[in-house]
C-alpha cells in the first residue's frame, strides 16, 4: 500500500556568499512513513531543513504541505502549522527548568498572558507520561545529563502534535537503552500517521527504522529508494560519490618507538579517569567513543586546556608537566581543536595571520619588531605544502572552505616544528575531496616521523586512517584495538562498556 | 564495613563543609555588608533609631524602580546606561507639568497645574517611549545595548538641557512644585503615621511595584520569554518566542520604571535640574549584581534586586555615622561591584 505524499519538497535552491549550498533538491514524504535523509557532512541536509523550518529563506521551489504550498518565515510559523524539529544542536534556556523548557513559546495561559503552572504541570506530566520519559520537570536544564536533555528536547518536538517531526541527528548523545525508546517514540508517531525526517549517520539506524531514504551530496539531491533495497555499501557510494576503496589514501607510515608514554592522567574538574596510553613515533593513535566519553578530554588534558588531577607525561623518557598551552608547544605538541570556528580560526584576521600566530616569537627581529618578509616567505609555505586553495595570504580565513581553513590551521602548527600533533575531529564540517586531502596529510605527517593523536566520532574515519584505536566509554580507556584487525561493533560495545 | 560506613560519613561530611564554604562564599558580599551594619549598629546605637531606620527604607524605595527595570536588561545579557538619564527627563517634565499655579517664573504658565494622573501617564509613557527606542536598536539591529543606551544617554541630555530652556524656565531649577503633588508622593499615608515616625508614601508605592515586577518576571509569559531569551536566545528563536518584540518590551519596560522613578524623584527633590538622576544606573546596576542577577544571562530574581538595593544604601547610610570620608564612598562602590562580581562569574564558570 502507498501512502500519500504529505510533504513535498520541489526543486529547493539556497545560496550563501560564494556557495550553493542547495542546488535543486527534492523530498517527498509519505504519512505515516520514516524518511532518513543521508549525507556526507556539509552535504545541505541541516540548510534543507532550515529552509523548511522557516530558519532560512530559501531562493528557489516549493513547499507543500497536505495539499497546500506553504513558505515558513520563521520557526513560529513552523510550529504553528504542524512542522517541529529536534535540532542537530542542543538548542535550550540551561538556566531555567524543564517545563520551562518544554513550553517555551506557548506557555499555557490564563487570561491571556499569566502563565499557568497548574496547567504546565499537568501537561508536563501527560506527555512525559506517554512518551515514558522519566525526567524531574522542575529540574534545571544545566543540572541534567546531556542524554536527559536530548529526551527533553525530543519530547518538545513530539509534544506539538505535528504532522512533519523533523530529527536532525537525535542519537548522538544517547546511550543504546536510549535510542531504543527514541525508535518506540518513532513508531509512535509514524501509527499516529505523521511523517518523520531523520537525519542520521548511523547506518543500522537508518536501515533499520527508515521506509525511504534520500541522499544528498554537496548540496545535491542523489537518489531516493525505499530503504529495504539498500544496502550499507550502496549508501556509501552514493553518499561519497565513489567507491569506498578509495574513501582513504594508502598507509605509508611506519610506526617506530615509544616517544609518549602517559601513565593514570586524569583530569582535575573533567570526568576523565586514569588514562594511560603510548605513542609510537609516525604512528598515528585514533581516540574512539561517544559524545562525553571523554574523547576531548584526553587532548585538552594532554596540551593543559584542561587541568590535569593526576598521572605523568613522559616525552623521550623525559617528564613533562604541560600544565599550560605555551609549555605544551614548548614542549613540541600541536593541538587542533575540535570547533573550528569557535577556537581554531580567527575569522576575520587573514590567513597570514592566523598561519603564523602559535609561532610569533620566531619572526622577531632584535626581540621587538616582526619580520614581514620571513612571515611571507613561511605562509606561502603553508599554502604550497598543505594545498591551500586562497586567492592571497590577505584573505579573511572566513571567506574559505571549512577544509581550506583546517589545512591553515595544520599549517600553523607545523610551523611550531611539533613532535606530537593532536588533532580533534580534523574533518569535521568539510568536504569529501578535502577530506582525503587531510587524510593525506595526517599519513604523510606520520611517514615524517611525528606521533599523531586524532579524535574522531566518525568510525570509518579512524579505521581508515589510524594504526591502533584506543576506546574512550564513560571518561576511562575501554580498550584499545588495532586498525587493521578490529571492526565497527568491537569498538561500539567498547564504547558502551562504562556508559 | 564499619570502616566503610566511616569512610562514607568522612566523606559525606566533608562534602557539607565544603557545600557550607560555597554558600558562605556566594553570599560573602552581603554577609560583609551585614557585618559593617552590625559593626556600626553597636558603635553608633543612633543607627537603628527609627528614624534612621525610616531613612534608610525611604531611600531604598526611592532607588529601587531604576534597578527593577534595569534588571530585565541585565537578564538579557545587556544593560543600561541611559537610565539616570531618562529619570533626569522624567522629573523634569513631570516638575514642568506641576508647578504649582502661582509658582514665580512657572514654566508653562498657560497650562495650570494637570491633573496627577495624567502627568503619571506622560512620565511613564515617555520614560516606555525611551525604552522601546533602546530596545528597538538593540533587537533590530543587533548592537550591544552598551553602545545603544551610551548613545541614547547623550542623546537624552541634550533633550534634557534644552528642555529645561523652555518656556519661562530659562534653565533655572523648576521648583515650587503643586502641594498636592508633593503630598501624593512624600506625604505620609494616615496608616503609617506613628508620631514621629512618618513613612512616606513612595514606600507604599515601591512595594506595590515590586510585587507587580515580581508578578510579571514569573508569572506571565513575557517573563518566561525574557529569561529564556536571557539564557539562550537561540532557543527562544527557534521555539517560537517573538525575540524583537520580547526584547523591545524589557526594555521599554524598564523605561517605564524610569518614568515612574522621574515622577517620585522630582517630588522627593522638590527642585529639578537637567542633573536630576546623574549616574542612577550605576547604583541601579551595582545593586542588581549584588543581588545575583548575572550578566551571563537568564539568572535574577526580583527579592535579589530588593536585597541588592538594600544593603547598596545601608553601607551608604551606615559608613557616614562612623565618620567615613564622603570621597571614599566612590571607591566603596567600585570595590562592591568589581567584587560582587568576581563572585558571580566564579559561580556559573566551568572548571576545565
Amino acid at each position: 500500500m502507498e501512502q500519500p505524499a504529505l510533504l513535498e519538497m520541489r526543486g529547493i535552491s539556497k545560496e550563501f556568499p560564494g556557495v550553493k549550498a542547495l542546488d535543486n533538491v527534492n523530498l517527498t514524504v509519505r504519512a505515516g512513513t520514516v524518511h532518513a535523509l543521508m549525507g556526507e557532512n556539509g552535504a545541505g541536509k541541516s540548510t534543507l531543513m532550515k529552509c523548511l523550518f522557516g530558519i532560512y529563506n530559501k531562493d528557489g521551489g516549493t513547499i507543500t504541505l497536505d495539499g497546500q504550498e506553504i513558505n515558513f518565515k520563521s520557526s513560529k510559523e513552523a510550529l504553528e502549522n504542524g512542522v517541529a524539529m529536534v535540532h542537530q544542536e542542543l538548542n535550550q534556556a540551561l538556566t531555567r527548568t524543564v517545563k520551562d523548557n518544554l513550553w517555551l513559546g506557548r506557555y499555557p495561559k490564563v487570561g491571556g498572558f499569566v502563565v499557568s503552572e497548574r496547567i504546565m504541570d499537568q501537561k508536563t506530566r501527560e506527555i512525559f507520561d506517554t512518551l515514558e520519559v522519566n525526567v524531574n520537570p522542575k529540574a534545571i536544564m544545566s543540572t541534567l545529563p546531556v542524554s536527559q536533555r536530548q529526551m527533553v528536547e525530543i519530547a518538545k518536538a513530539v509534544s506539538y502534535d505535528a504532522k512533519i517531526v523533523v530529527f536532525d541527528e537525535p542519537t548522538s548523545s544517547l546511550t543504546e537503552a536510549e535510542v531504543e525508546h527514541l525508535f518506540r517514540i518513532i513508531n509512535m508517531l509514524k501509527a499516529k500517521g505523521c511523517g518523520i525526517i531523520y537525519i542520521s549517520h548511523k547506518m543500522e539506524e537508518i536501515l533499520r527504522i527508515s521506509d525511504d531514504v534520500t541522499i544528498m551530496r554537496d548540496g545535491q539531491w542523489v537518489a531516493t529508494r525505499p530503504a529495504s533495497e539498500l544496502t550499507m555499501e550502496e549508501i556509501i557510494k552514493l553518499m561519497v560519490g565513489r567507491e569506498l576503496t578509495n574513501r582513504f589514501p594508502e598507509k605509508t607510515n611506519e610506526p617506530g618507538d615509544v616517544i609518549l608514554d602517559v601513565q593514570h592522567m586524569s583530569g582535575k574538574y573533567t570526568r576523565l579517569k586514569e588514562a594511560t596510553f603510548q605513542l609510537r613515533k609516525g604512528e598515528v593513535l585514533g581516540i574512539a567513543g561517544l559524545d562525553g566519553s571523554g574523547r576531548t578530554e584526553v587532548l585538552e588534558n594532554l596540551f593543559g586546556v584542561m587541568t590535569r588531577g593526576g598521572g605523568t607525561i613522559t616525552l623521550h623518557g623525559r617528564e613533562i608537566q604541560n600544565r599550560t598551552p605555551q609549555e605544551s608547544i614548548k614542549n613540541g605538541f600541536a593541538l587542533l581543536t575540535e570547533e573550528r570556528r569557535a577556537t581554531g580560526i580567527f575569522g576575520i584576521r587573514d590567513i597570514r595571520e592566523n598561519t603564523v600566530i602559535s609561532n610569533l616569537k620566531n619572526y622577531l627581529m632584535g626581540g621587538i619588531c616582526l619580520n614581514d618578509k620571513k612571515m611571507k616567505e613561511d605562509t606561502d609555505w603553508a599554502i604550497q605544502a598543505m594545498h591551500i586553495k586562497t586567492p592571497s595570504q590577505k584573505t579573511q580565513i572566513r571567506s574559505l572552505s571549512g577544509g581550506n581553513q583546517q589545512k591553515v590551521i595544520i599549517g600553523r602548527w607545523l610551523l611550531t616544528k611539533p613532535e606530537v600533533l593532536l588533532l580533534d575531529e580534523p574533518t569535521r564540517g568539510i568536504d569529501v575531496g578535502a577530506k582525503y586531502e587531510i587524510y593525506q596529510l595526517i599519513n604523510d605527517l606520520a611517514k615524517e616521523g611525528k606521533g599523531v593523536i586524532m579524535v574522531s566520532s566518525e568510525m570509518p574515519e579512524l579505521l581508515g586512517v589510524c594504526d591502533r584505536i584506543l576506546v574512550m566509554s564513560g571518561g576511562q580507556v575501554a580498550g584499545e584495538v588495532d586498525a587493521k584487525n578490529t571492526s565497527q561493533e568491537e569498538i561500539l560495545t567498547l564504547a558502551a562498556k562504562y556508559v | 564495613m564499619s570502616n566503610e560506613s566511616k569512610a562514607l560519613a568522612a566523606k559525606s561530611k566533608s562534602l557539607d563543609a565544603k557545600q557550607v564554604g560555597n554558600v558562605l562564599l556566594n553570599n560573602a558580599l552581603i554577609i560583609i555588608m551585614l557585618l559593617v551594619a552590625a559593626y556600626v549598629a553597636i558603635t553608633q546605637p543612633s543607627f537603628l533609631s527609627p528614624r534612621s531606620l525610616v531613612n534608610l527604607l525611604s531611600l531604598t524605595a526611592a532607588y529601587l524602580p531604576v534597578a527593577l527595570g534595569i534588571g530585565g536588561c541585565i537578564v538579557l545579557t545587556g544593560t543600561d546606561l541611559s537610565a539616570g538619564r531618562a529619570v533626569g527627563i522624567t522629573a523634569c517634565v513631570s516638575a514642568s507639568l506641576l508647578q504649582a499655579s502661582d509658582a514665580a517664573n512657572k514654566m508653562w504658565p498657560n497650562i495650570g497645574t494637570l491633573p496627577i494622573p495624567v502627568v503619571i501617564l506622560i512620565s511613564v509613557g515617555l520614560g516606555a517611549l525611551i525604552g522601546a527606542f533602546n530596545g528597538f536598536f538593540v533587537a533590530k539591529f543587533k548592537l550591544h545595548p552598551f553602545i545603544v543606551t551610551l548613545a541614547t544617554q547623550l542623546i537624552l541630555y541634550t533633550t534634557l538641557l534644552l528642555y529645561v530652556q523652555q518656556g519661562n524656565n530659562k534653565g533655572m531649577a523648576i521648583s515650587s512644585l503643586a502641594p498636592n503633588y508633593r503630598n501624593f508622593v512624600v506625604g505620609n499615608p494616615p496608616l503609617l503615621n506613628f508620631g514621629k515616625i512618618q513613612i512616606p508614601n513612595y514606600v507604599i508605592y515601591a512595594l506595590l511595584l515590586t510585587a507587580l515586577m515580581w508578578f510579571i518576571w514569573n508569572k506571565t509569559t513575557f517573563g518566561k520569554n525574557m529569561f529564556a531569551l536571557g539564557a539562550n536566545e537561540e532557543a527562544a528563536r527557534v521555539s517560537g518566542v517573538n525575540v524583537l518584540k520580547t526584547t523591545i518590551m524589557v526594555f521599554a519596560l524598564a523605561g517605564a520604571m524610569y518614568g515612574w522613578a522621574g515622577f517620585v524623584e522630582s517630588a522627593r527633590i522638590a527642585s529639578n535640574t537637567a542633573n536630576t538622576g546623574v549616574n542612577y544606573e550605576l547604583d541601579a546596576i551595582a545593586a542588581c549584581v549584588i543581588g545575583g542577577v548575572s550578566f551571563v544571562g537568564g539568572i535574577g530574581k526580583i527579592s535579589g534586586i530588593v536585597i541588592g538595593v538594600l544593603m547598596l544604601r545601608l553601607i551608604f547610610v551606615a559608613l557616614p555615622l562612623v565618620g567615613m570620608d564622603q570621597n571614599l564612598q566612590y571607591l566603596i562602590k567600585g570595590g562592591i561591584i568589581l567584587f560582587a562580581c568576581a563572585l558571580d562569574m566564579r559561580k556559573y564558570l566551568v572548571k576545565k
